[in-house]
Order: C-alpha cells, then sequence, then structure tokens
C-alpha cells in the first residue's frame, strides 16, 4: 500500500469497480477498498438486470447468467396473473461472480485492490484528503486528491465530506430475501406479488437462478411498515408459496427509492452507486445506475488528474452528465413510484382486472402503465419514458 | 436506548441509512450506536428487515 494515491474508491461493488476501472490510466494511480473479506459477498440483490444495458459498458461474460428472462408474471392481491414481454433479454445475474469480473477487469487495468479493508474516516486537508484505512489491524493513513464514495445504502463517506444522505421512510424498502432451492420455478419468467398481505407498499419477487432455484425476496416500503418485518413477512411467504424449499441463503437489506441525491461531487469527492441513492425507484434495480455512474465518475476522475485539476469545478462535470442521462428519467420515474406504492389492495386488483381483457400479442409495460394510469394521465408520460429504460 | 442484537444483525446498513440524527456507523463488521445521541426515534427499529434491534430503557 502506497502512501499517496490520485484516486480512493471506498466500496468494491459494481459502482465502485466500475469507477475505478474508467479512473485508472497509465499515468495515475488508483486504490480501491473493500470492507468485506472478498469482493462480491455477500450478495444483498435480486440480481435481475438489463443484458443489452450492461453489455454497453462491459464485455458480458457469459458465467455471469445464471438465467434469461423473457418474461414478466404480474400477481394482483387476490391472485390473478398479468403476463408480459419485456422490453429487452433481461438476466439473473450471480453477482458474485459478477462482482468480483469487475473488480478483476479493474486490476487488469492496474488498479490496486484490498479486502478486509474498512476506510472509517476522510479529511480534509489542504487540496488533499487524508484517507484512515484499518487494513488487517493495522491503521493507515493515506493522502489522496480524490475519493470515490462508493460505499453502499450507508453511505457514510460522503457524510465525511459534509453531505447529508439520510433517507426519509417513503423513500426506502426494507428488504429480506432468500435464495430458494428444491422449488418449480418457470424458466425465462420473473414473478412479481403485489399485495399488502405479502409487501405493503413494495413487492414480492420470485426471480430464477436455475431449474429448481431462485432468488425469493420482498422490500416493505418505509412509510407502511404494520409492525410486520420484512423477514417475518418472508417467513409467512415462503411457507405459503414454497413450503418444501431449502434455503441456501438469506439476507437482510436496504433498497433506497429516492430521487437521487442533489449533490453527488463536492471539491475531491463523487458519489457513486446506492451511496448515492442511484436506484430506479419504480423497480429497485441498482445495478446499471451503478455502472452508468461508474462509468461517467470514474472518466471524468480521470480527466481531473490528467488536468490537475480536481476542485468541483472540474468535478462537477459528473453531476451534470449523470443529471441530464438516467438522473433524468429517475426522477420521473420517481413520479410513478410515489403513485405506485400507494395504491391499494383493490385498485390493484382493478388494474389486473382491466387488463385480463388485453390480447397476450398486445401485452407490454407501456400497456401496464397505460391501464394502469387511466386516471393519471399525466404520469403516463413518464411511463412512456420507462417502458424504454425497463428493468 | 437502542439495544443491538449483534446476532440477529445481517450489517445491511438499512438503520445507518434512515437515522434522522445520524448515530449508527457499522464499524469493522459490527453495528455501533452512540445511544448519547439517540433520540429514541425508533426509525431504525421498525425498518431493520432482521429485528436486531429494539428500544429499551
Amino acid at each position: 500500500m502506497r502512501k499517496e494515491y490520485d484516486v480512493v474508491v471506498v466500496g468494491g461493488g459494481p459502482a465502485g469497480s466500475t469507477t475505478a476501472r474508467f479512473a485508472k490510466t497509465p499515468a495515475n494511480s488508483v486504490v480501491l477498498f473493500e470492507k468485506d473479506r472478498e469482493i462480491g459477498v455477500p450478495v444483498r440483490c435480486a440480481e435481475a438486470t438489463s443484458i443489452p444495458d450492461l453489455g454497453r459498458f462491459v464485455k458480458i461474460n457469459p458465467c455471469w447468467i445464471a438465467s434469461t428472462v423473457t418474461r414478466a408474471r404480474l400477481i394482483s392481491p387476490s391472485g390473478q396473473a398479468v403476463l408480459l414481454n419485456l422490453p429487452a433479454n433481461g438476466a439473473v445475474l450471480h453477482r458474485r461472480i459478477f462482482d468480483h469480473d469487475l473488480a478483476q477487469i479493474a486490476a487488469d487495468q492496474g488498479v490496486e485492490v484490498y479486502t478486509k479493508a474498512d476506510v472509517y474516516k476522510i479529511e480534509r486537508s489542504d487540496r488533499y484528503w487524508r484517507v484512515y484505512v484499518r487494513h488487517l489491524a493495522h491503521d493507515y493513513c493515506l493522502k489522496a486528491k480524490i475519493v470515490i464514495a462508493a460505499d453502499g445504502v450507508e453511505s457514510r463517506i460522503a457524510r465525511f465530506a459534509g453531505i447529508r444522505t439520510q433517507t426519509v421512510l417513503k423513500d426506502i424498502e426494507s428488504c429480506a430475501q432468500a435464495m430458494l432451492a428444491n422449488i418449480d420455478v418457470t424458466a425465462g419468467q420473473i414473478d412479481f406479488y403485489f399485495s399488502s398481505k405479502w409487501a405493503p407498499g413494495g413487492y414480492v419477487w420470485v426471480f430464477p437462478k436455475g431449474d429448481h432455484c431462485a432468488n425469493v425476496g420482498l422490500g416493505v416500503n418505509g412509510a407502511h411498515f404494520d409492525g410486520r418485518s420484512a423477514i417475518d413477512l418472508l417467513n409467512a411467504f415462503i411457507s405459503e408459496k414454497f413450503p418444501d424449499a431449502a434455503r441456501l441463503t438469506c439476507v437482510a437489506g436496504g433498497v433506497p427509492v429516492a430521487k437521487s441525491l442533489k449533490q453527488i461531487a463536492v471539491d475531491g469527492l463523487l458519489i457513486v452507486g446506492d451511496a448515492a441513492r442511484q436506484v430506479n425507484p419504480v423497480t429497485g434495480g441498482g445495478i446499471l445506475a451503478a455502472i452508468t455512474a461508474g462509468n461517467i465518475a470514474g472518466t471524468v476522475a480521470a480527466g481531473a488528474i490528467d488536468q490537475a485539476d480536481w476542485s468541483l469545478k472540474t468535478l462537477k462535470e459528473y453531476q451534470i452528465e449523470w443529471d441530464k442521462g438516467v438522473g433524468k428519467d429517475y426522477s420521473r420515474f420517481y413520479n410513478i413510484k410515489e403513485w405506485m406504492t400507494e395504491l391499494s389492495d383493490p385498485e390493484l386488483d382493478e388494474i389486473a382486472e382491466l387488463l385480463h381483457d388485453i390480447p397476450p400479442t398486445e401485452m407490454n409495460i407501456l400497456t401496464v402503465f397505460k391501464v394502469a394510469l387511466r386516471n393519471k394521465p399525466t404520469l403516463l408520460f413518464e411511463a412512456i419514458k420507462l417502458f424504454a429504460k425497463m428493468i | 436506548m437502542i439495544k443491538i442484537d449483534q446476532e440477529c444483525c445481517d450489517l445491511c446498513g438499512t438503520c445507518v441509512s434512515v437515522c434522522p440524527v445520524d448515530c449508527m456507523e457499522l464499524k469493522e463488521a459490527m453495528l455501533v450506536i452512540d445511544n448519547s445521541r439517540c433520540n429514541s426515534c425508533q426509525i431504525c427499529v421498525r425498518m431493520c428487515p432482521f429485528k436486531a434491534l429494539e428500544l429499551v430503557d
């Protein structure tokens, strides 16, 4: 470990590894610190994403793909199912392998990587950061020009830079997930259950990872908590729907369904991924957002080091690019999420009923939204945008 | 004050992200609470996916 780096990346998820990869040039030094003992573990993710979108940033390795997905089944509170074709080929990933490979791609560019490396404090000192890291029972203090806060939902690093990252209750889903084995799943299909019985203000997902295996999880919206925690609800769902399942993993997680942070760049620091609340607020999907943000942030950081100006003046380019691209779409989706989380069970059933008469060939996400939003025409424009960007 | 059941805690950081007074932290694979700053609002208690937190006297 050196005493000085041009760029220090905190967090080895997709946002951190992608930022590190694009920040690294032959002329600069980049290090990535991951607090856990292994990149990619634990997997706090339902693991679904869109293959063509992912392919814009990284060459797809078939080993990452646990199963491919072409359609979704939406199940209403009374049990009515709506089948719809997805606009782009989706996949359920093996995040464990995927995250590992993204870090390896960064390492191949010359990024140094340390695991079991906990960045517990950063301090501003003139134009630099002092970065305090604890690694294998030793404390180190490094000097860095740029710090990348890719430290996930707890978003601790950004707070050292004076940015308020606390999330309000309606903008976070409390989630629990198990990977179930010995269950029947339909190949190529992902299931969503909407019901206040199972997931108040959220949904249950069943995402197949193989022939008899799936990620089964749910999110409860913070503003809709009724005394039952995510793990209680998940246990109830599994007992009813998959009584014979074996549970290969069980994880907890918080998924931000917020607008991304207003400020994601300051002097010498960029915030990416879940830490910046860069998540599709309708689906809760964050993989593509993390990689898109990492691509921009890394490129901007590399340019800043090259120009020897890592003040906000240069780094704000990241903010501008994010805000006019994915950030703009997501702030529209946020309005749809606000509407969706308030739907009652009878309203959800009514939507499913209306969709019942639509021929399967015409059934897609846009149709669903057209029907669902028939009383909310102002949201239809956002829905059309959403259709183009789904998963 | 808030009591943490470290055996139940999955270190997911959900509580940290919602604490309005910023008194929780994941530190070296352990959740820690600065109870001197905690205002007992219990937002962390309701948001914990694994029921690892409770308000005690």
